[in-house]
């Protein structure tokens, strides 16, 4: 039985882990795109300023930035864990 | 009207070089007035590919510095007329290439030729960034391996954000996907990522494929581009390549396994 079962098993081909893998990370670069390059640092920092506060993860924080006709919206969203 | 090319890629050894000799030769054979210029400063390897190594006097930096004429650096091609090469410099840093130094000469080159490519050094540091600047359109080579594609998209955000184009705000350069060292039988296999994967993640035109093949180290072994070699597949993969550039619509050939008959299964056989 156990032989049957081994090979029965549809082992996963290294293509289609390959292009999930890639689709996560393509995605995660292009929602960077455009930014301007002070945004690493600038979340970086504010994540330090929150935690004198706050105790949060290093993904409970999300910024964007987003540009409209005349002015720039900086979006900062942050999770606060239960107190 | 000189069209300016980049060949590009982010990844080192995806095939820029090859794919550079390979499509300028190709235009050359189409009658176009062609010039290949490379951009790799310090690490130069266009002339051994296209074998014109032992004629290198002056380079690209020389120019840009004053050093040298335009047309005493430029090495006419032995092989097909109407080609050009403009070799990098050896012993110089990529400081050397100054934004001005490169407008300058692609402005006197647009005057006498139709097609500039632009062999663009790997990376996206100075080199690279200065070598797509001025571009029209892009060819964005690309193996079917995950750090090169990756790598092709954080190129394709550079083409739309750091270009002459894109500051001025004008037409976006045209970006072209050329997938290169492609194994139809890996793909079938399920061990390599399907073309039809690259393009669905990568979203811009397909321009070319181009197989794994033998012929390629062959070719860069002779310093002879591999277009010339009509019989191989990636031969002739880059001359539909060349025509899918001039604007022809030409059928995909290579991407599928070949049906292995009974006696390649048993003797072996490999890609021409």
């Amino acid at each position: 039985m156990k032989l049957m079962e081994f090979l029965k098993r549809e082992r996963k081909k290294s293509a289609s882990v390959a292009k999930e893998r890639l689709q996560i990370i393509v995605a995660h670069q292009r929602s960077q795109r455009g930014q301007p390059d002070y945004m690493p640092m600038l979340e970086r920092e504010l994540l330090e300023v929150i935690r004198r506060y706050v105790h949060v993860d290093d993904d409970a924080i999300q910024i964007s930035l987003d540009s409209e006709d005349n002015c720039s919206v900086l979006e900062l969203n942050v999770t606060l864990p239960k107190s | 009207m000189a069209k300016i090319i980049v060949v590009t890629s982010g990844k080192g050894g995806v095939g820029k070089t090859t794919s550079a000799a390979a499509i300028s030769t190709g235009l050359a054979l189409r009658g176009k007035k062609t010039v290949v210029i490379d951009f790799d400063v310090g690490l130069r390897n266009l002339d051994l590919i296209m074998g014109c190594e032992r004629r290198v006097v002056y380079d690209l930096v020389n120019v840009i510095q004053g050093e040298a004429g335009l047309n005493q650096a430029l090495i006419r091609d032995k092989r097909v007329e109407n080609l050009f090469i403009l070799p990098a410099s050896q012993t110089r840093d990529k400081d050397a290439l100054t934004q001005e130094g490169v407008e300058d000469v692609l402005t006197k080159l647009k005057e006498e030729f139709d097609y500039i490519l632009c062999d663009s050094p790997a990376g996206i540091e100075r080199g690279a960034q200065l070598a797509m600047y001025f571009a029209d359109e892009a060819v964005v080579v690309t193996n079917p391996e995950v750090s090169s594609v990756r790598d092709s998209d954080r190129i394709l955000g550079l083409l739309a954000s750091k270009t002459r184009r894109a500051e001025r705000s004008e037409d976006p350069i045209k970006e072209h996907l050329l997938v290169t060292r492609y194994n139809p039988e890996r793909v079938t296999s399920g061990d390599m990522l399907t073309l039809d994967d690259i393009r669905e993640i990568l979203a811009i035109d397909l321009l070319g494929l181009i197989p794994e093949s033998e012929a390629v180290l062959r070719a860069s072994n002779q310093g002879v581009p591999v277009t010339h070699d009509a019989a191989s597949d990636a031969g002739q993969a880059y001359t539909d390549t060349v025509s899918r550039l001039l604007g022809e619509d030409v059928p995909l050939r290579f991407h599928e396994a070949q049906k292995k008959g009974i006696l390649t299964r048993m003797f072996g056989g490999s890609r021409r």
